[in-house]
């Protein structure tokens, strides 16, 4: 399973300003993923996910955890 | 003001709003008079808007062009069914009552009104009427417990259902009694206008005619009803009237016969219009014919460059670009008027001058600042070139004009690739550039020399092919030395224009190469006649086939298609980092164009004795097959004793199908082996390992042996009871009698080893264009699908609700384009 890690509010801020976009338009994820159950989240938070990725090696990506 | 549009509400038209909209009530069949003038009350009636030039709209005074046209409404003799509506109909019959005309449920036992349909309630809940039982017969028929239900009865029940109730089943768009039309509307004649044959005939658009018909069976259904005619009479015209609205509406219902033309020809009906691939949609919205394009058959030139376009004189001069008349450009204008390269003068006031002999004298008197001036194309201009299908951005690119004799586009045949085109009869699309801007855009971002690498793999799409390259082998492999003579009767062969380096007495082929090469180019890789030796030993590689290039200069290997071929150069992707796009264009040029001046002056032949082998090898090839379909008939004796091992998954006959399968290609590619080891060195050899054409497969085919024939990838299983042809007995298993061919296309093949290759044959040609024909659709849902996806500054990828796809472009960030094969330029 690739690395999920719960970002913190400031964390949560940058990557939104970064990529200038609101919660609604980034991609979801559901509280009731089976990886959602092994964290403490709860909608709303921003959850980084690192994969290994053909092109870069390591590719990050953004889940919002919804209900 | 500014206001925004909240939303749109689509409704049925009701008979109010078929009224209120129509500037003409419809009350004859007739279309003309004795003296050719429309009839007022016929569906030509001229209050329905106009469509001859010169004339204006009785309804509204505009002109032709202004004016949108105006309804006109029919009232029918007998409601008819709107076919469209017949599936919500249908369920609308089945949950409501058929006396009281309420929702067959109460609001509070809080159903489906899906539900209610599928299995509706025998009783209404509010009247206690029971409920027959509803069936539908398509296309148009409802019954109501066996007995047919008219238009009128349908339609009455309709009008008896409450608004309350329907919104309850959330029935939208109006009433549900409008899907039962009363009143027809008749569209406005600029829907559907006539044409005026050249011999003076009217031609009426195929909605006339059905129009035509629609009022005509109304008027005799009214007549006959009027004058009390019996029942029988009065349901056939209501049928036909039925029939008529039905077709007028869509002509391509099952169960329907298609109404028909005099000529035969099924008449278009409204949704035919609009349906499909040329329908209103996808035929005239988003696609449209343009001016300013030219089409006609491709033919190679290898003496243009690479992102030129041959254009013949005659396109040429049909094409024109608006030049505005400037104190800059005022020399050109004039020359190009004196010179007839100029179609037409614009004055500032908007006239339009067509400019020929007579008038240009005083055209060139008169013409001033701003005029603008429609000229020709000429050599330089920048214009847009296509092939279809356009399934990659490189379909259309931007070309240079050259302006040629003869009826083709000549193009360079190295441009081929990106195109997928050939010259076997290929017709392109060319579109001359109208505007300053669009030139010069094109002319970066499009030109060809600007997109030789694929936004796709990141390798070059424009090398060189064929003779080129085993040209270009063949120099620079010949151990030959050229002295300056010869080697500039090469170069001047090819068009080059370069200067040979003072001080050197002999040139080698390598040398002659690097004349072409750029002075800052490194790299060290395999060429395609690398033999994958287990160790390599680099420089000192006895077949020549490591390429060292050290400032530009080629020190050791073999130029071949993994140096300089499309989709493989590797010598073009390098460049493309170090110099700029035009030194690459030039170096593809000449290449080539070296290549073929060489092999022009070496001589190039193959035939087909050049694949003789000797007895002794013809012999151990014959040992190895003999082998092989030993192997395969131990096999079927296992098989038949039930002996066979059983693979995974897979029954006995299977599992034998794929062991046979497996042993005689192990044969066949022994046979490759001994081939590939025995051949003699001949330009067939050099065409296969340069990498030009040909593979050990077609060698070994045609010298050895071709091989099993496959259908579905495999044994040939289909023909007679138990065996594939009569000259097999039922149940033959053997390799013979399931498509395997012994020997190779220069021995003889026998009438089945030859029927097996017809066969795979065919089955290769039924595939090639299935797959088109379905791997096109896919390509067409993958781009509606993915077209609005966009790559943002901060290197995210976002659709059009700036929902975010990815977070970096391609997880890497990489622009293909700008890379060598998806790796960033070192």
């Amino acid at each position: 399973m690739p690395k999920h890690e719960i970002l913190s509010d400031k964390e949560k801020k940058e990557v939104m300003a970064k990529f200038d976009v609101n919660e609604s338009q980034l991609p979801k994820i559901s509280i009731s993923d089976p990886v959602m159950e092994t964290m403490d989240a709860s909608p709303g938070d921003i959850v980084r996910i690192t994969r290994n990725s053909k092109t870069a090696g390591k590719a990050v990506y953004y889940r919002v955890v919804v209900k | 003001m500014v206001s925004r549009i909240k939303g749109i509400e689509f409704k049925m038209l009701d008979p109010e709003m078929i009224k209120s909209l129509a500037a003409v009530r419809i009350v004859t069949s007739d279309l003309y008079d004795v003296d050719g003038y429309p009839v007022e009350g016929g569906v030509m009636d001229p209050r329905l808007g106009v469509i001859d030039p010169g004339l204006h709209c009785r309804t509204c005074g505009s002109g032709i062009g202004d004016c949108p046209g105006h309804f006109g409404y029919l009232e029918l003799a007998k409601p008819v069914i709107n076919i469209l509506y017949t599936k919500a109909i249908y369920k609308l019959l089945k949950i409501t009552c058929s006396k009281c005309g309420r929702v067959l449920s109460k609001p509070e036992d809080n159903k489906k009104s899906k539900d209610l349909s599928r299995n509706p309630p025998g009783k209404c809940p509010y009247c206690g009427q029971e409920q027959g039982k509803i069936k539908f017969l398509k296309p148009n028929t409802f019954y109501e417990d066996k007995e047919e239900m008219s238009p009128e009865h349908i339609r009455e029940w309709f009008e008896r259902i409450p608004d309350d109730d329907l919104k309850r089943i959330n029935f939208k768009g109006g009433r549900p009694e409008s899907m039962i039309l009363t009143l027809f509307p008749v569209s406005p004649v600029t829907t559907r206008p006539s044409i005026t044959l050249e011999s003076g005939e009217k031609s009426e658009d195929d909605l006339t005619h059905k129009l035509v018909d629609i009022v005509r069976i109304n008027q005799s259904l009214r007549e006959n009803m009027d004058i009390g005619a019996p029942d029988f009479i009065i349901n056939d015209l209501w049928e036909l009237l039925q029939y008529h609205v039905t077709t007028y509406f869509d002509n391509e219902l099952t169960g329907i016969p298609q109404a028909r033309h005099r000529s035969g020809r099924p008449l278009k009906g409204m949704i035919q219009r609009m349906k499909g691939k040329e329908g209103r949609i996808r035929g005239n919205l988003l696609g449209k014919r343009v001016n300013f394009s030219a089409r006609t058959v491709i033919s190679p030139d290898p003496r243009i460059s690479i992102n030129e376009v041959g254009v013949p004189d005659i396109v040429a001069k049909e094409l024109t670009i608006e030049v505005p008349v400037t104190k800059l450009s005022m020399n050109e204008v004039k020359e190009a008027i004196k010179r007839d390269r100029a179609n037409y003068a614009k004055r500032p006031d908007g006239r339009r001058i067509k400019i020929s002999s007579e008038n240009k004298e005083e055209i060139l008197e008169n013409i001033a600042e701003g005029w603008v001036i429609d000229r020709q194309l000429k050599d330089g201009d920048m214009v847009l070139f296509n092939r279809q299908p356009s399934l990659h951005r490189p379909s259309i690119m931007a070309h240079k004009v050259r302006v040629m004799p003869h009826k083709t586009f000549r193009i360079s045949p190295q441009v081929c690739p990106p195109y997928n085109a050939d010259f076997d009869g290929d017709e392109m699309n060319l579109h001359a550039l109208q505007t300053e801007e669009a030139r010069v855009e094109a002319a970066e971002l499009i030109n060809v020399k600007n997109n030789l690498i694929s936004p796709r793999f990141g390798g070059p799409l424009i090398g060189l092919d064929l003779d080129q390259i085993s040209g270009v082998y063949l120099l620079t492999r010949s151990k030959k030395k050229f002295n300056r003579k010869e080697t500039s009767a090469i170069l001047s062969k090819a068009g080059i224009k370069i200067d040979l380096p003072d001080g050197v007495a002999e040139f080698t082929g390598k040398e002659i190469f690097s004349l072409l090469l750029p002075k800052e180019l490194n790299m060290e890789f395999k060429s395609t006649s690398c033999r994958q030796c287990d160790s390599c030993i680099k420089e000192k590689c006895e077949y020549d086939s490591w390429v060292k290039i050290k400032n530009g200069k080629l020190l050791t290997g073999t130029i071949d298609a993994a140096a300089v071929g499309a989709f493989k150069g590797k010598i073009i992707s390098r460049m493309h980092g170090l110099v700029d796009t035009d030194t690459i264009r030039k170096f593809i040029d000449n290449a080539g164009r070296l290549g073929v001046a060489f092999m022009g002056q070496r001589g190039f032949s193959i035939g087909i004795s050049d694949l003789d082998l000797k007895d002794d090898i013809m012999e151990q090839i014959g040992k190895r097959i003999v082998k092989a379909e030993k192997e395969s008939n131990a096999l079927i004796e296992k098989y038949n004793n039930k002996e066979l091992e059983i693979l995974p998954g897979m029954t006995a006959s299977e599992s034998l199908e794929t062991r046979i399968l497996n042993v005689l290609a192990e044969g066949l590619n022994s046979t490759s082996e001994i081939v590939k080891e025995h051949v003699k060195d001949s330009d067939f050899i050099v065409m296969v390992n340069s990498g030009s054409k040909g593979s050990l497969v077609n060698l070994t085919q045609m010298a050895a042996c071709v091989g099993q024939e496959a259908i579905l990838g495999q044994r040939i299983k289909r023909g007679y009871y138990n065996r594939t042809l009569p000259h097999f007995r039922q149940g033959d298993l053997s390799a013979a009698g399931h498509g395997f061919v012994r020997k190779g296309f220069k021995q003889e093949l026998s009438p089945t080893e030859l029927f097996w290759n017809i066969m795979n044959g065919r089955e290769g040609l039924m595939d090639k264009s299935l797959r088109t024909r379905k791997s096109g659709y896919m390509q067409r849902r993958l781009v509606n699908a993915l077209q609005d996806l966009r790559v943002t500054p901060s290197l995210a990828v976002k659709n059009s609700n700036g929902h975010i796809i990815q977070f970096v472009a391609g997880e890497d960030g990489v622009d293909p384009s700008k890379s060598e094969w998806g790796d960033v330029h070192e």
